[in-house]
């Protein structure tokens, strides 16, 4: 792996241990991934979840922030992926003070890095869009899959101790969707009917998810002719990096660089795979039990945006979530703040509800809080979050928003009104 | 499937960490940290997993390839402090996350067989992973 004088310094440690430890990181992926060189990106984004941290990781984090100002500080904007405590809720949702300490030594020591703790998954609606041709490190599968096919930047799936490698020296190995013939298709499906909301469109990239062989396999949809949301296609391709570990799709006529079939394929277009309503309502009716217990409504995964936020709130104004069921609802904290002033929270929260403010449910102790609450049932709109859910003992729903908000009024499950 | 019992090398990319000997824990499924295990109790946890309840630690888990999220780059250096590990990550395709995570906890790592090694290596088998040649070999 070609290095530049610069690089070769940082390596042998001359601008101090946390960007050698960062110059280390870089050149052993890049040679797993037989990268020529490195290429510089222009904002990082890392996903560091004391959860995922565990004691070792903020230990770690702790070690690199102790040392001088000038060794210490990230070289490119830096922003973070959802937190695992909200502080103003933590306690009422079974969290421990231990987690909330870890939670908090990790935020510190990010603080003294001189990362923006932005708290995100949704950076790329909230924060600062990529554009077309960005190379960026990212640290969310959402997050990197929304920026690489919606907007056409470029980025791996970096995770935490990459993205920090990446912000350290404002570099990253250039392999996988940094290269241009990285990002060609490999697969095509023809989508015969519109998904009708943000949970099918979740279901159908969860659909597609399923059917990649590896990373490096990149669906090309078909047969979409609308334009299709902001918000469709966060919960598409979340659900889609999911399912499949799949950092980019690209769509026939939508996304940027897919104007048309030749310009993604290189040689004969493949036969395409066909996807319609009944392998939707399949997937979809794949989690749905037995009897109508609940216990717990979540919408997460990614991240509630300032129209998700506003559509909830119309649903749950002027009812009351059932005592036997809890509501929760995680966003940003810039959107938090701005439902705030918009009265959305107050409609939302006034029903029973809670809204949880940089965090997200999979990522703040799923497993302990469910155990906490005696949660075990969960109805959700995200695909995501019912894929990842089942690992951590729950019993997990995919169901639309609306049929979501009318259960936990119920107090029980209600099926998808007709 | 039928698999020789003579000594038998596979070779595939190298990477990261240090070799390593042990019982191999076998599947054709695929593999994330955060979605598929109880880092507590050291098992999978995941119940659509074919290793469901099963412990791996101290196994070298040969599974299909890489899925899920990006936890997985912090979770293999904290499950390596822990002493809840596997020995050896051995998958026909690593991502990204794998290939970062192992090189962070400096845990062995080999992906990129010439053959599809969830199908050629046996639950049990004892086996040698050398990551800097990039061979895993199954004793005979």
């Amino acid at each position: 792996m070609k290095l530049t004088p610069h690089e070769t310094a940082m390596l042998d440690g001359a601008e101090g241990p946390a960007r050698k430890f960062a110059m280390e990181q870089i050149v052993k992926v890049g040679r797993f991934f037989d990268a020529a060189d490195t290429v510089p990106v222009s904002q990082v984004h890392i996903m560091a979840d004391p959860e995922a941290l565990g004691p070792s990781g903020v230990d770690f984090l702790e070690h690199l922030a102790q040392l001088p100002e000038k060794e210490r500080r990230v070289r490119v904007p830096t922003v973070t992926d959802p937190r695992g405590v909200d502080f103003a809720a933590y306690k009422r949702l079974g969290q421990t003070d231990a987690m909330a300490d870890l939670e908090r030594r990790a935020t510190a020591a990010f603080e003294a890095m001189g990362v923006m703790m932005t708290n995100t998954c949704i950076n790329y609606q909230s924060i600062i869009p990529p554009v077309l041709g960005e190379h960026l490190a990212f640290g969310d599968t959402g997050s990197s899959i929304y920026a690489n096919s919606v907007q056409g930047a470029r980025t791996n799936f970096e995770g935490g101790p990459s993205a920090l490698a990446a912000a350290l020296t404002g570099r990253t190995p250039r392999y996988g969707y940094h290269l241009e013939q990285r990002r060609r298709g490999t697969t095509l499906f023809e989508v015969k009917d519109r998904p009708r909301d943000l949970a099918e469109w979740g279901a159908l990239g969860g659909l597609i998810g399923r059917q990649m062989g590896s990373y490096w396999e990149v669906p090309v949809i078909s047969g979409l002719e609308r334009p299709i949301t902001s918000d469709e296609m966060k919960q598409f391709g979340a659900a889609l990096a999911s399912f499949g570990s799949t950092p980019l799709f690209h769509m026939i006529g939508i996304t940027p660089e897919a104007p048309d079939l030749k310009a993604v394929f290189d040689g004969p277009v493949p036969a395409a795979r066909k996807l319609g309503r009944r392998d939707i309502a399949d997937l979809m009716a794949s989690y749905r039990p037995k009897d109508d217990k609940l216990d717990v409504v979540v919408f997460a995964a990614p991240q509630l945006s300032l129209f998700e936020m506003k559509t909830l709130a119309g649903l749950l104004d002027g009812r009351t979530i059932n005592p036997k069921v809890a509501l929760l609802a995680a966003t940003s904290p810039d959107i938090k703040s701005a439902a705030d002033r918009m009265g959305l929270t107050a409609k939302i929260e006034g029903s029973g509800a809670t809204v949880l403010s940089g965090v997200c449910f999979y990522q703040m102790y799923a497993r302990e809080i469910g155990q906490a609450n005696g949660w075990t049932r969960l109805m959700s709109n995200s695909a995501k979050l019912v894929n990842i859910l089942g690992g951590y003992g729950y019993e997990p729903i995919l169901e639309s928003m609306e049929a979501c908000v009318a259960s936990a009024v119920a107090g029980h499950i209600v099926g998808r009104p007709a | 499937m039928s698999v020789s019992t003579a000594k038998r090398i596979y070779r595939g990319h190298p990477g990261p960490g240090s070799r390593v000997e042990g019982e191999a824990l076998v599947a054709a499924d695929n593999f994330s940290a955060r979605y598929d295990l109880d880092l507590t109790k050291g098992i999978f946890s995941r119940p659509a997993h074919k290793l469901a309840g099963q412990s791996y630690v101290g196994k070298i888990l040969v599974l299909n390839i890489a899925k899920g999220g990006v936890a997985t780059a912090w979770m293999l250096r904290e499950m390596v402090t822990s002493g809840r590990t596997p020995k050896a990550l051995i998958l026909n395709f690593a991502n990204p996350i794998m290939a970062q995570g192992a090189a962070f906890a400096d845990l062995a790592l080999i992906d990129r067989f010439d053959v599809d090694i969830t199908d050629v290596v046996r639950s049990g088998e004892r086996v040698v992973c050398d990551p800097e040649s990039g061979t895993l070999t199954v004793a005979g």
